[in-house]
């Protein structure tokens, strides 16, 4: 045993021993453990195994930034790529080390190692390639990946909430404390948020007096009504204006949630995210027991959990001396190899008085020890090596300040800081101020004091000092100043692994390789060796990579480049990002007032177009949709049937120049169109290919009424403003979208009069009163409707509007009315049927986004009067450029039953060569009892009574070219 | 997600809005006394600038008024352009 | 060129892979070569790359103004699909999949090709309509494209949760078998290194500033931050900042540039081994070889070289995503970034002469990294002989001037 639970200490409840498994280990830890603290306190050295090699890995850091404790739970809340150390210990649970078999102290997959020469870096770029890739790429799959998602996994229950302040705090350490509080105490709603469960950061590691000076300042802050304090609060993207992302976990207002994921936007932000220490690379600084030093500080003082008996610290700076005492305060034997010549003499001092071995000059060449440390080679002044015998290094490389917050949004850049030997925050903007450690001030008193001055400047900027100016008295606690810049242990033997990122294995000799090879780029070399792309994003790795690269090439590291931080600082989980917003709230839907009817009476329910539900069809008893497609479309030939037509799109238009826009934006004439009549338009857009179409009605002298078709609104309401607000600013029209202030139930078919009859209208129905494209305003039996004479059935039809509100009631008068005459129910499908036997045009499938008007043989419509309206000037052109063109046409197979796919492509003889077309819709003819089909076809209009063929895949279909119209040809059904 | 300054209802997330697009020139008044060449530029051509970039915003889910401001498109940097322009 | 094989990882292995050598070489810049090739992305390299094996012309240079494939290259989502409408671009594709079949034997560079077909998620009758035409069309010219019922859709992605609260129910798969992803990076790099191998010379952090001028306004050079060079043919392989390069020799082009987000999962064992794609809802998705769930959707709404994540647009996806895999709820993103795409105003690739003599461009990438192979083989072919390929005759610049355009969207709406 060398890692061992300390009889006293920690900030755990030593009254609730929490029994859990790992690896099949029972095991007890005490609450308020990670799962790390946990495992050390057991002595469970090998945590993990790596991702390429399968080395044998232990706990190495004590936060996010810890690349080798990824675990499964098995239970409770099953869920993979779980970070040991940022996982508190639960009753019961079952956790399992990922990607090893049988567990992480023996794995098979470690046989890797014993092929590790022949995985440089890009290995897999150089082999497997004959006979090919598929080949191999299975084994290469299932040895990658950490965890495997459990089958029945863990489902987070999370919501989402906007939220602002006028100062975002990141981070509650020193600089974080005394910036929420100057912030707060001037007025400013501040919001102090913090990833871990407890205020202070690394102050907590730092004895009984920095944790007296955090509870008063956090008791303070507690008084503050201008201040909300998140614990277990992540700020994980920060992307422009002051918008942050931030995962709040088990928000304490509200039990059933794992998250509340914030979008905030914030006036100001601080970041005072603090710094990661960082590594040395040296033979086998991998093995478990190579640790970082402030990692065995936490561990100790956090948790009572002494991470090893006999301990080496590896220190570049004075940041290693504090858990050196710490643990030699706690019974360990330590002995300190400072790679610096000299070490400042009260250190020299202390250590000498806590009986530490110190050695300064010295440098840790390798660790001895596979599957945990058991002792190290050290090389001293003169370089004369020693074996020494020891159960944890404690590695205190120097910091890497976590600015990346500031560093997502590209407003702060990244400088290299001699000193410090690392890459600090550049310049700041005054709302986007980075302090602390994360700046690269290590000096408590420092710490505060930037915290407190930027945020008390953001203050002053906005007009508010409230408050006392001066900043509080920081604690006492030691200092850490410049670093010894050393990365790199030169190896003794060639082939010795320098870890420089252990999440992705990668070494210094892969680095070297990447270079040697060419890829000389930073951003090249990381992308070859996969350094810094692994669960930890370079946290550790990043700056010893650089430094590395920069020391093979000769080249100072901050000429080296630096990469981008992009975002999530963590990892973020997608449920907490989804929300509350998967299901009914995804992909909200637009119903009619009649849907309850529709389902009611057995519509099946599909979307129309924008969102709009619409009934497809009423299957009744044994029908499918093509046989009740038909039985509806037979009602409307033979008697009546009524549909839905709520969702088509409606505007409302008024003023004198009404006229102008309509005949700006449409083909054809609108100026002229007398009040009380309509006319059906096409507009285009200016380049000269079909926006939409639809009916206008001019309902007075300066009253218009447009409908576009369903799923074009949105499109025709932008087309319309564009042109009033943009290019005719000068036109007086006021444009109101009115689409779903009306229902409308369209009574069509030849017995649709009689309807109306029945519905005891308050207007003229007689033909010379209401006929085809004219409107009335009346009520039919006390409820108010607009009638228009529109079709698109190619029968007699009555579309009535009424206020949404009386939609139910007016529909089911007109079935109560239409029993009679056989009134049926008629959905989409049917007047697919309908519009296609009636040659109708259809959005979607003959206006496919590449025919104009005159392709669809519309050129009739196309105003010789106007001089100008929106896409004449391109259709023109296009046509004089290239006459040939796709035209409709109708299509009869040769044999009357044979549907053909929409789509299918039209070929010269049906050979499997370019298109000369193809079928945009097929159906079976209720009017005609044989399949019909409209189609574009290359000159197609030229072509009548010609056969022509469909390619359907290997199948060759004949077609006879026909007008593309079925029923109806001369209208009087639909004018009557 | 950005905060559009609507010159009438001020500063609104961008859910609200539509993006027209760059700022082209308002329709030419008489298409056809455009030589072909010159039409199809004004119709497709655009600067597409990497920078400060004047384009168009449809405030739809409130006033309804097209505006146009200038919007830097590397860093999203606003700056509102005078209300009382046509757009 | 040093042969890559098992034998010689072996034989390097001995001696601590110290032997290999440089990829490519790193030579003097020259003051005039015979091509110029601006930007060393995939496309640029490619087109390096067959301008001297098909044409055997190899004094070229590509010069970059960042990092060889630092671009789209290194951005993009990996995807080589060619499941199109139109009869031009489905060939064009089709020629770009059987090019990347071959690749990694014809380069000795293994790109980690992987043709693991990719299903499209049919959730609306629009969407089916459109997929059905596309998929009769292609037919047509061999690619397949496959309607499946939901059952067996639900089958070949099983790690797909059940269906029955989904807000947009599958109606039905398609199934695009030639399908493939692979190595971005390590597509640029096997370019790169089969062209120099050739001759070619690739200049890395070499930007161009402007261009030289003849007197009759023909382009007969570059200006660098390394100097002058003069060529014969200047070719833009630029994605993403073509129209600011074109700008400096005064030439303007129908594009617009987007920000196209994607994000990658923290690596987990094998669980989806297709490409999976939902149109309706915006949203693609795989699983790398290291493990990561690749994810993408639509671009941001409005013009942006910002080449980050756009909120909404990333909310919306992940939303979709967990909607149709509710187990990914607690798997967590490790890292998101964006690309920047440009989209010719008819959304279909441009590779043309321009108004200026001597200056040639290759654009209107969307979703270019597919295109990869086939784009740099036909412009290499309009760069050596001065005519358009025949797989490519269609995406001259020439279009628009009889407004011409060159649609792959297929419907425009729903009925």
């Amino acid at each position: 045993m060398t890692a061992t639970r300390l009889p006293a200490g920690g900030l755990i409840d030593r009254s609730r021993p929490i029994a859990f498994r790992f690896d099949g280990l029972a095991l007890t830890g005490f609450a308020g453990d990670t799962l790390a603290a946990a495992l050390l306190a057991n002595d469970v050295a090998v945590v993990g195994r790596s991702f390429k090699l399968h080395r044998p890995r232990g706990v190495f850091g004590a936060g996010i930034d810890d690349p080798n404790t990824t675990v499964t739970r098995l239970a409770p809340r099953p869920a993979t790529n779980l970070r040991a150390t940022t996982t508190p210990i639960e009753a019961g649970a079952e956790y399992r080390s990922v990607g090893t078999w049988p567990n992480a102290r023996h794995d098979l997959g470690a046989v890797a190692g014993a092929f590790g020469r022949l995985l440089p870096a890009g290995f897999y770029y150089k082999t497997f390639m004959a006979p090919n890739w598929h080949l191999f790429e299975p084994f290469i799959r299932a040895a990658a990946g950490l965890g495997r998602v459990p089958e029945a996994a863990w489902q987070p229950v999370s919501e989402s909430r906007f939220g602002d302040c006028d100062l975002l705090v990141v981070g509650a350490g020193p600089a974080g404390l005394a910036a929420a509080l100057a912030g707060a105490r001037a007025g400013l709603r501040t919001i102090l948020a913090d990833d871990g469960e407890r205020p202070g950061g690394r102050l907590l590691d730092e004895g009984p007096a920095a944790r007296a000076w955090i509870d008063a300042t956090v008791a303070e802050l507690d008084g503050l009504h201008t201040l909300r304090r998140m614990p277990r609060s992540t700020v994980w993207g920060h992307h422009e204006q002051g918008f942050v992302s931030l995962l709040e976990r088990a928000p304490p207002d509200a039990p059933d949630l794992d998250f509340r994921h914030w979008k905030l936007r914030a006036g100001a932000i601080v970041v005072a995210a603090g710094a990661f220490e960082r590594s040395i690379a040296f033979a086998d600084n991998d093995r478990p027991g190579v640790m970082l030093a402030s990692a065995a500080g936490h561990y100790l003082d956090r948790y009572g959990v002494r991470p090893g008996a006999d301990v080496l610290a590896f220190a570049t700076n004075d940041s290693g001396y504090g858990p050196a005492f710490a643990l030699a305060a706690a019974g360990a034997a330590v002995r300190i190899a400072d790679a610096r010549d000299t070490v400042d003499p009260a250190l020299a001092r202390a250590a000498a008085a806590a009986g530490i071995d110190l050695r300064p000059g010295t440098v840790v060449e390798r660790a001895l020890g596979r599957s945990r440390v058991a002792g190290a080679v050290l090389t001293g002044p003169g370089g004369r090596t020693e074996r020494v015998a020891c159960d944890l290094i404690a590695v205190a490389g120097g910091w890497n300040p976590a600015f990346h917050l500031a560093s997502h949004s590209r407003r702060v850049r990244s400088v290299w800081n001699e000193a410090l030997a690392t890459f600090t925050a550049g310049d700041c903007p005054p709302d986007l101020v980075v302090v602390g450690a994360a700046r690269g001030s290590f000096a408590t008193e420092d710490c505060v004091r930037e915290g407190w001055q930027a945020a008390a400047a953001i203050a002053a900027g906005l007009g508010r000092t409230g408050g006392p100016v001066a900043p509080p008295e920081g604690p006492e606690a030691p200092v850490t100043r410049a670093v010894a810049p050393l990365f790199l242990v030169p190896p003794a033997k060639p082939g010795a692994k320098l870890f420089v990122d252990l999440a992705n294995d990668v070494t210094t000799a892969d680095l070297g390789l990447a270079l040697r090879e060419g890829y000389r780029s930073i951003e090249l070399v990381k992308r070859y060796t996969t350094a810094g792309m692994g669960i930890d994003q370079g946290k550790t790795g990043n700056v010893s990579v650089i430094a590395v690269v920069g020391a093979l090439t000769g080249a100072a590291p901050g000429d080296v480049g630096t990469t981008t931080f992009r975002p999530p600082y963590a990892p973020v989980e997608f449920g907490a990002i989804a929300g509350a917003r998967a299901e009914a709230r995804l992909y909200p839907w637009r119903q009619t007032p009649l849907a309850d009817w529709h389902l009611a009476a057995g519509g099946v329910i599909y979307e129309a177009g924008l969102r709009w539900q619409r009934p497809g069809y009423y299957p009744r008893a044994g029908e499918d949709y093509r046989t009740a497609a038909a039985r509806e479309a037979r009602a409307v030939r033979e008697a009546v049937g009524v549909y839905d037509g709520t969702p088509l799109g409606r505007f409302r238009l008024k003023g004198p120049d009404v006229p102008a826009l309509l005949d700006l934006v449409y083909v054809n004439d609108f100026a002229s169109l007398a009040p009380g009549r309509g006319r059906y338009g096409i507009m285009l857009t200016d380049d000269g290919l079909i926006l939409d179409d639809g009916v206008t009605f001019r309902l007075d002298e300066t009253h218009w009424l447009l409908h576009s078709s369903t799923g074009a609104a949105d499109r025709v309401h932008l087309h319309l403003e564009q042109i009033l607000q943009v290019h005719r600013p000068d036109w007086r029209v006021s444009l109101i979208p009115v689409t779903s202030q009306w229902a409308n139930a369209t009574l069509c078919g030849p017995r649709a009069r009689d309807v109306l009859a029945a519905l005891n209208p308050d207007f003229d129905i007689a033909p010379a009163a209401l006929p085809f494209m004219a409107t009335v305003e009346g009520h039919v039996g006390g409820l108010p409707v607009r009638v228009c004479r529109v079709s698109w059935t190619g029968e007699l039809s009555f579309e009535l509007n009424t206020p949404a509100r009386h939609a139910v009631e007016l529909w089911q008068r007109i079935m109560a009315a239409g029993a009679p005459f056989g009134i049926t129910p008629v959905g989409s499908e049917a007047n697919h049927i309908l519009r296609v036997e009636a040659g109708y045009i259809s959005t979607g499938h003959e206006v496919d986004g590449t025919a104009d008007v005159i392709d669809l043989g519309l050129g009739g419509m196309v105003s010789r009067r106007k001089a100008d309206f929106i896409g004449k000037r391109s259709m023109e052109l296009r046509r004089r450029l290239d006459p040939e063109r796709f035209e409709l046409v109708g299509l009869l197979p040769a044999d009357p039953n044979r549907l053909v796919p929409e789509g299918a492509p039209l070929t010269p003889g049906g050979a499997a060569t370019d298109q000369e077309g193809f079928v945009s819709a097929c159906v079976a003819s209720v009017a005609l009892g044989r399949v019909v089909g409209l189609g574009l076809l290359k000159r197609g209009r030229a072509r009548l009574g010609e056969t022509v063929h469909a390619r359907v895949r290997d199948e060759i279909v004949p077609l006879t070219v026909v007008p593309p119209v079925f029923h109806d040809a001369d209208r009087t059904r639909v004018k009557s | 997600m950005l905060l559009i300054p609507c010159p009438w209802c001020g500063p609104r997330p961008e859910g609200e809005f539509v993006n027209l697009g760059e700022a082209v020139p308002p329709r030419p008044a008489d298409p056809a006394a455009l030589a072909d060449d010159v039409w199809v530029e004004t119709l497709i051509m655009r600067a597409n600038v990497r920078g400060p970039h004047v384009e168009r915003w449809w405030h739809q889910r409130s006033c309804g008024r097209i505006f146009a401001i200038e919007r830097d498109t590397l860093t999203h940097a606003i700056r509102p352009l005078d209300p009382e322009a046509r757009p | 060129m040093q042969r890559y094989s098992i034998y010689s990882l072996v034989r390097n292995a001995l001696t601590h892979h110290e032997g290999w050598q440089r990829a490519w070489r790193s030579p003097p810049l020259k003051r005039r070569y015979q091509v110029v090739i601006v930007g060393a992305g995939g496309h640029g390299l490619s087109t390096a790359y067959h301008l001297a094996k098909e044409h055997g012309l190899t004094d070229v240079a590509v010069l970059e103004k960042g990092w060889l494939g630092g671009g789209n290259t290194a951005r993009n989502t990996h995807t080589i699909r060619s499941n199109y409408i139109r009869d031009v671009s489905i060939r064009f594709h089709d020629v770009s999949v059987k090019l990347y079949e071959q690749m990694s034997r014809e380069l000795n560079f293994n790109i980690l090709f992987s043709q693991r077909s990719m299903i499209d998620l049919i959730q609306s009758f629009g969407k089916l309509r459109d997929l059905r035409r596309r998929s009769l069309a292609m037919a047509l010219h061999g690619p397949q494209y496959q309607l499946i019922s939901v059952d067996e859709l639900q089958r070949r992605i099983p790690a797909m949760g059940s269906l029955d609260q989904v807000r947009l129910p599958p109606l039905a798969g398609m199934v695009h078998p030639e399908a493939a992803m692979a190595r971005h990076d390590a597509v640029a790099w096997s370019y790169a290194r089969a062209a120099d191998a050739r001759g070619v010379e690739i200049h890395q952090h070499t930007e161009v500033t402007g261009f030289v001028r003849g007197p009759d306004g023909a382009v007969t050079g570059v200006e660098t931050n390394r100097g002058t060079v003069s060529a014969d043919i200047v070719a833009l392989a630029t994605a993403g900042s073509t129209s600011d390069v074109a700008r400096r020799a005064g030439l303007s082009l129908p594009l617009v540039t987007r920000n196209l987000q994607a994000f990658v999962s923290e690596p987990v064992k094998p669980l989806i081994d297709v490409i999976v794609n939902c149109p309706d809802v915006g949203l693609y998705l795989m699983q790398s070889d290291k493990g990561e769930i690749v994810i993408g959707g639509g671009t941001d709404p409005y013009p942006s070289y910002r080449q980050g994540s756009h909120f909404a647009t990333f909310e919306d996806t992940v939303a979709s995503l967990v909607e149709l895999f509710p187990r990914f709820k607690a798997l967590k993103m490790l890292r998101q970034w964006g690309g920047a795409i440009e989209f010719a105003y008819d959304a279909s690739p441009i590779i043309s002469k321009t108004d200026l003599p001597g200056l040639l461009v290759s654009t209107g990438w969307y979703g270019g990294f597919k295109s990869i192979p086939v784009g740099g083989l036909t412009f290499a072919h309009l760069i050596a002989t001065g005519t358009p390929h025949p797989l490519a005759e269609a995406f001259g610049l020439d279009r628009f001037t009889g407004l011409k355009f060159l649609l792959e969207a297929g419907t425009v709406a729903q009925r």
